[in-house]
């Protein structure tokens, strides 16, 4: 369904003293996909990159490249000259930026006119030819990340495997940063590992996005799937699901079910489970709705409706998050225009809506 | 004082009318001093880079040892040195003790261990992960370490300094080992105790003014090399 498979990993286990710090029983990576890894701090993404980048040898496992098995205890000096690696810290040579740019080339015993082609190529393509002569250690941390992208796109790599390479960077290199990736991955093709503790990165970049934690993947799929129904609790609560609730299903007509949560209210919710499961439901901010407590037409699409009233009420980036208390706890996405609208503010009393179909549900 | 300035004005004397021993003096405190700091480059560096990139039982003992012999007082080297290469010594047959090859062999075993602990000093205070980056970037063993000594490049010419200074200065063991013979084994500060002794403070200070020159000279060297891409 994704192409051909580029990269395979089975059985892979890395144990520190007794400990295990990674267990991946299967991952591949496809040919020219890119595949988010997201998860806490600590949570082995940085130690799954490593060992894929043969910079690590696991305690177990195989690793399979372009069909061919590599040796987990002498990494073939050749396989790594088929990858490329970003660190968070772009970890540049005390040298100008275009002499950082060709140290992966010069280390291959390419030809000098070639090297200076390729270099003044991809200075170009992130936007730093005007940079080429200065020495890196002058350079800002963006203008430092896109020479050290430059380092490993000039590399011409089969796998470029990133360790959440924007996380110290300021916001609007950031973001410009995200995008220049997203341009140029887009047209080298080039198959990618992107790590990240941000999902909005591996939102936007990833063709598959998994989720890791202590060691583990939890789930892997499309974002769409990884962020609309999450396989458990702590995959939720990481991409961003404000309400987790815990429930039993109450009945079951027609593919709807109502779940009775919290301190007897009935959330209704698509799915087909049959009365009597425990389940966890999983509503995400952006999918409630507020009307004022006065309103009297309630939308006729969502088949939830619950008297609420404000806790509690954040800034959250450009929006507001708003915690409500509909006899269980609801949490909300809301602009300012609507909070002045509706008069919001703790204590205040609201409706809350949301759709059966907005609600996702695990069962236990 | 009066001391002092007849003294003085006595060595810029010597030194501009070309004083053919003087001279001789320098040039042998120089080639024998330049000789053991390149020697104990030879063999501090790789140590150090070892020491520095490899982990094994007794590493910390070894990282001690090579402290602790930094600071080697070079009596007691000279001491070591001279029962070594005697006569009766392990290495009498050897016919080295009183020549400019035992001293040179006295000031690699000062010099070593200052530039093998500057140099584990100076790769370890580069980053962790540049070594990964680097090895990342398709680098093989020797090239990694190729890479990460031209970073520390900085550090590693002020363990030149370090190595080249401990031994252009020391007495003890040139004194002990080399036996200051005329024409022989004399260098700048044997020829200096030696004068001074015997109340010849004009010679005494000439040959001061010229090893402090000589000093300065080098490291004025060095550090033009170290600070060149500095500008900040």
């Amino acid at each position: 369904m994704r192409g051909d498979v580029l990269l395979t990993v089975e059985g892979l286990r890395v144990e520190v003293n007794g400990q295990t710090l990674l267990s991946v029983p299967y991952l591949e990576l496809a040919r020219g996909e890119v595949l988010a890894l997201i998860g806490p701090n600590g949570a082995g993404k940085s130690t799954l990159l490593q060992v894929l980048a043969c910079l690590r040898a696991p305690t177990s496992g195989t690793l399979h490249f372009d069909g061919q098995a590599v040796d987990r205890h002498v990494p073939p000096l050749a396989l790594r000259r088929r990858l490329a690696v970003v660190f968070q810290e772009p970890l540049l040579f005390d040298t100008t930026v275009e002499e950082n740019v060709a140290s992966g080339l010069k280390l291959r015993g390419l030809a000098k006119t070639l090297i200076r082609e390729r270099v003044a190529l991809w200075l170009e393509r992130l936007g730093i030819s005007y940079l080429a002569t200065r020495l890196a250690r002058t350079l800002s941390g963006g203008e430092a990340q896109r020479t050290s992208l430059a380092r490993a796109f000039v590399l011409d790599p089969d796998v470029l495997l990133l360790d959440e390479p924007f996380s110290a960077l300021d916001p609007p290199t950031r973001e410009a940063l995200t995008e220049t990736f997203h341009r140029l991955q887009r047209q080298t093709r080039v198959t990618a590992l992107f790590v990240t503790h941000d999902r909005l990165e591996a939102l936007r970049l990833g063709d598959r996005v998994a989720v890791m934690n202590q060691g583990e993947i939890l789930q892997i799929g499309t974002p769409e799937e990884v962020f609309g129904q999450p396989v458990n609790e702590t995959v939720a609560s990481f991409v961003g699901i404000e309400t987790i609730l815990r429930g039993r299903v109450e009945s079951q007509a027609e593919g709807f079910a109502e779940v009775r949560v919290g301190s007897g209210e009935r959330v209704a919710a698509a799915s087909s489970l049959p009365a009597g499961a425990e389940v966890t439901l999983c509503i995400r901010p952006e999918e409630v709705t507020l009307l004022a407590a006065t309103e009297v037409s309630l939308p006729s699409s969502a088949r939830n409706h619950f008297p609420a009233r404000v806790t509690r009420i954040l800034p959250w980036g450009i929006a507001f998050k708003v915690h409500l208390d509909c006899g269980f706890p609801l949490v909300a996405f809301v602009t300012r225009p609507s909070i002045e609208v509706l008069g919001l503010h703790e204590g205040a009393p609201v409706i809350a809506t949301f759709k059966a179909t907005a609600v996702h549900v695990i069962p236990d | 004082m009066d001391l002092i300035c007849t003294g003085t004005k006595h060595a810029f004397w010597l030194l501009l009318s070309g004083n053919s021993e003087v001279w001789r003096i320098t040039l042998l405190s120089l080639q024998i001093s330049v000789s053991a700091t390149l020697i104990s480059l030879l063999l501090g560096i790789p140590l150090g880079t070892f020491l520095a990139l490899n982990r094994f039982p007794g590493r910390r003992l070894v990282i001690s040892l090579v402290n602790t012999g930094m600071s080697l007082p070079p009596v007691v080297v000279g001491l070591f040195v001279t029962i070594f290469l005697w006569r009766s010594g392990p290495l009498g047959f050897l016919h080295l003790l009183y020549t400019p090859t035992a001293m040179v062999l006295a000031q690699v075993v000062i010099a070593a261990p200052i530039v093998t602990g500057l140099t584990l000093a100076a790769i370890q205070q580069l980053n962790p992960k540049l070594r990964l980056q680097i090895l990342a970037l398709g680098a093989s063993r020797m090239q990694l370490v190729g890479l990460l000594l031209r970073e520390a490049r900085l550090p590693l010419l002020a363990a030149v300094m370090a190595g080249f200074g401990g031994v252009i200065s020391e007495i003890g063991a040139s004194i002990m080992v080399g036996g200051n013979l005329l024409g022989h084994t004399r260098v700048l500060t044997t020829a200096t105790v030696m004068e001074t002794s015997k109340g010849n403070f004009d010679v005494a200070i000439a040959l001061s003014v010229i090893l402090l020159l000589l000093i300065f000279g080098v490291n004025a060297v060095l550090t033009y090399t170290q600070q060149r891409q500095r500008p900040l």
